[in-house]
């Protein structure tokens, strides 16, 4: 059997983490049917800069995450500094302000273990650039809960250290350069029928 | 079956078992933060399964502060986010002078870094000697290191960057004596101070207030909690009162948000209606 559309694409970027956003983010397909959400580790204290630094590359709607709203198919979503960032099971977003993990808040495991538990099988998790491990046991949670894992090839990573941790650990179903990524994102959550691609 | 839904099972049994046994309620938090501080607290306890720290809380009602402070985990910092310390400075201790007393609640004070900030306020607002602040957890270890106003030294340069950015006028230094590795903060930051328990749960209205503070801590509250917390603090506010919550906080989801309206949207700083 196939295995389920994603609805969710979940991202973590660490260091170097702006340059390939802007690069992800440039190749998505506007009509994108999943929603896609980013932890990315700064030292800034207002994401909203980082949005607008995005968005001037993305076709996408890109904003920082609200607490309580519920997130929507093709828009991006960013977590605020500072705060954890959850998923509740009822895919609404949740905040906490518990202790940082791994020098981190907001964290990539909390994003992705709360994400995997939300939508299982149709969450699809992205682990990119970076100077540490966090993503790396959220990825295993992803994946023990059928969800699709999909880490940067560690030669393409501006830093390594993050996307290696997160194979050593979880594995990876697809492990890509940048432009490879966006090209799968975009054929597993494109638009449904393709015959209505009006580029066709 | 997924294992999370065998752990959901045991994370309601445990909240069961809490709220039967002692009272204690939080079938209302929200479940994603909730589920993460129970497995911590199972792993705490050396508990391989959730449902074990049920069993040993059950039958070792001594853990229970221990249990309700691994619950709540409170982290704060001195003048976190200073541009609300800087709009509570401006915007809101200059209308409250005109009241010949004044009265603060804090509720969720944890370790207490947030009221001390409140106090030295306060205090450079020429108001401390009419106020009375109001410090309130439900976490009894928490109000106990509150009380003693004691802080770790590594933390004081970003409190003091915080207090210099909030508009603080003089060093955060003359607040506090530096002891090896601690912080103490002066005593004087504490005559007009109660710390008291109080469960915003399940505890009702205990003063009439000017100000309220609760930043971050309904954002572990499902939105029917939020809101019954929401009303609480309505019908503790005078008329005109304000309310500041954490400032990325949102209320839209909750009925009793009517009877607020934002003065500071950035700072999430309200106004009470009347009624």
């Amino acid at each position: 059997m196939d295995s389920p559309r994603p609805t969710c694409i979940v991202i973590g970027a660490s260091a170097g983490g702006i340059g390939a956003l802007r690069i992800l983010l440039s190749r998505m397909d506007p009509r994108l049917c999943a929603m896609i959400v980013i932890v990315s580790h700064t030292g800034s204290t207002d994401m909203r800069n980082f949005c607008d630094v995005l968005a001037e590359q993305s076709a996408l709607p890109i904003e920082e995450a609200c607490e309580r709203t519920r997130p929507q198919p093709g828009h991006v979503y960013v977590a605020p500094s500072g705060y954890h960032l959850l998923f509740e099971p009822d895919g609404r977003f949740g905040f906490s302000v518990d202790s940082k993990i791994g020098f981190s808040r907001p964290s990539i495991d909390v994003l992705f273990e709360s994400a995997a538990e939300a939508f299982g099988p149709t969450l699809a998790a992205i682990v990119l650039t970076g100077a540490n491990s966090d993503g790396a046991a959220g990825l295993l949670r992803v994946r023990e809960l059928g969800g699709l894992a999909i880490v940067q090839d560690p030669d393409d990573a501006e830093i390594d250290t993050m996307p290696r941790a997160a194979l050593e650990l979880a594995g990876a179903d697809h492990c890509l350069d940048l432009r490879s990524m966006a090209t799968l994102v975009n054929s597993l959550c494109g638009p449904r029928d393709e015959s209505e691609d009006p580029l066709r | 079956m997924f294992r999370s839904s065998i752990e959901d099972i045991e994370i309601e049994l445990f909240v069961h078992a809490l709220k039967r046994r002692f009272g204690h309620d939080f079938s209302n938090y929200a479940p994603a933060s909730l589920k993460r501080r129970v497995r911590l607290l199972a792993r705490q306890f050396k508990c391989d399964h959730i449902s074990d720290l049920a069993s040993k809380v059950l039958h070792n009602p001594q853990l229970l502060p221990d249990v309700i402070a691994g619950l709540s985990v409170p982290v704060s910092e001195m003048f976190r986010d200073p541009p609300v310390f800087r709009a509570l400075r401006d915007e809101v201790l200059p209308r409250l002078a005109s009241y010949p007393e004044i009265n603060i609640w804090q509720a969720g004070c944890a370790f207490g870094q947030e009221v001390y900030s409140l106090a030295i306020l306060l205090k450079e607002a020429g108001l401390y000697e009419r106020s009375h602040i109001y410090a309130t957890d439900f976490n009894d270890v928490a109000l106990a290191r509150a009380q003693e106003g004691i802080f770790a030294a590594r933390d004081a340069k970003l409190y003091s960057r915080n207090y210099q950015e909030g508009g603080g006028t003089r060093s955060l230094s003359d607040y506090y004596h530096a002891r090896y590795e601690f912080i103490k903060m002066d005593e004087s930051l504490k005559e007009r101070i109660t710390f008291a328990n109080h469960n915003l749960v399940c505890d009702s209205v205990f003063c009439e207030a000017h100000l309220i503070i609760c930043r971050n801590v309904l954002i572990y509250f499902n939105d029917e909690l939020q809101d019954h917390v929401l009303k609480l603090f309505s019908d503790s506010l005078v008329r005109g009162g304000y309310l500041c919550i954490g400032n990325r906080e949102n209320i839209q989801f909750s009925a009793s948000a009517t009877d607020f309206m934002a003065i500071d949207r950035q700072s999430r700083i309200y106004r009470r209606m009347p009624h």
